[in-house]
């Protein structure tokens, strides 16, 4: 008796998937990277100790725009680009 | 109301990563998949360019020197020529694989600019040690681009010149105005501040 249960599937289709999962993993490693620096100098951050600071100290904060980089990307390159990646 | 030094450095080192994360992304998905959409052909030659027009305030605003002046807007100048050749190229209005040499010239001015600009040596702060750092990196890495006019599909080449700018953005994110490198900073330097 033979069954034919698992099916193979094709490698270009697999090696589309593998760079689908690479590009989605930039923005969110670049999104971690931000937060992983928050942790590790949270002086950095002068949103948590704001008092007495200007509009540049509390705007321009480097880990908060390393996040943002990550979700920008994430948003407008990452998806749509992975979207076309796994179009037949 | 002028930002600090260090923050205009920070804002830069985001265009820089951007700029990386497209060219990784285009590097990952290969040339056919990345030009399914017009719009994404653009993108990073257009941000090139925009980083080179946001480089004449910098040049305007941030007037320390004579020598701070002019390598600003050097570098204005041919990150704008490098941003431009790139977008002729991408929309076929330019043909000839040479224009791409002019990416090549941006990097290079790029990388003079940080390195004629910075007057003290490697060990007198932070800032003087990430200028010099930067300035070489660039220098370097300008042969990138200029293998890329002999090899454009060349992932490897595509994948370097990528990274180049992800590590110009973060040598950029860990520049401060005063502060110390590896326990050194010069008395000359002022006071460290947060």
């Amino acid at each position: 008796m033979e069954s034919s249960v698992v099916t193979r599937i094709p490698a270009e289709r697999a090696r589309r998937s593998a760079r689908a999962v690479a590009i989605s993993a930039l923005g969110p490693l670049t999104s971690a990277a931000g937060v992983a620096w928050a942790f590790v100098q949270p002086d950095r951050v002068t949103l948590l100790h704001p008092r007495g600071q200007g509009f540049w100290w509390l705007a321009i904060e480097p880990p908060l725009l390393l996040i943002a980089a990550g979700v920008a990307f994430w948003l407008v390159v990452a998806r749509p680009l992975v979207a076309d990646l796994e179009e037949p | 109301m002028q930002p600090p030094a260090e923050m205009v450095h920070w804002l830069f080192a985001t265009g820089f990563l951007l700029l990386g994360l497209f060219l990784v992304a285009e590097a990952i998905a290969g040339r056919e998949a990345w030009e399914k959409r017009r719009w994404r052909v653009y993108l990073w030659p257009g941000l090139v360019f925009t980083l080179g027009v946001l480089m004449w305030p910098v040049m305007a605003f941030y007037t320390n020197s004579a020598i701070h002046m002019l390598a600003h807007s050097a570098w204005a100048q041919s990150l704008m020529a490098a941003g431009a050749a790139e977008l002729g190229l991408a929309s076929g209005k330019l043909h000839h694989p040479a224009w791409r040499a002019l990416t090549f010239v941006g990097l290079l001015v790029s990388g003079t600019a940080f390195l004629v600009h910075e007057q003290n040596g490697w060990f007198f702060a932070r800032s003087a040690f990430l200028h010099h750092l930067i300035g070489w990196t660039l220098v370097v890495a300008s042969l990138v681009p200029l293998a890329r006019v002999f090899r454009p599909r060349s992932p490897a080449l595509q994948s370097a010149f990528a990274l180049t700018f992800v590590a110009a953005a973060v040598m950029l994110y860990c520049d401060r105005d005063v502060a110390p490198v590896f326990g050194h900073i010069s008395n000359l330097a002022g006071a460290p501040h947060r």
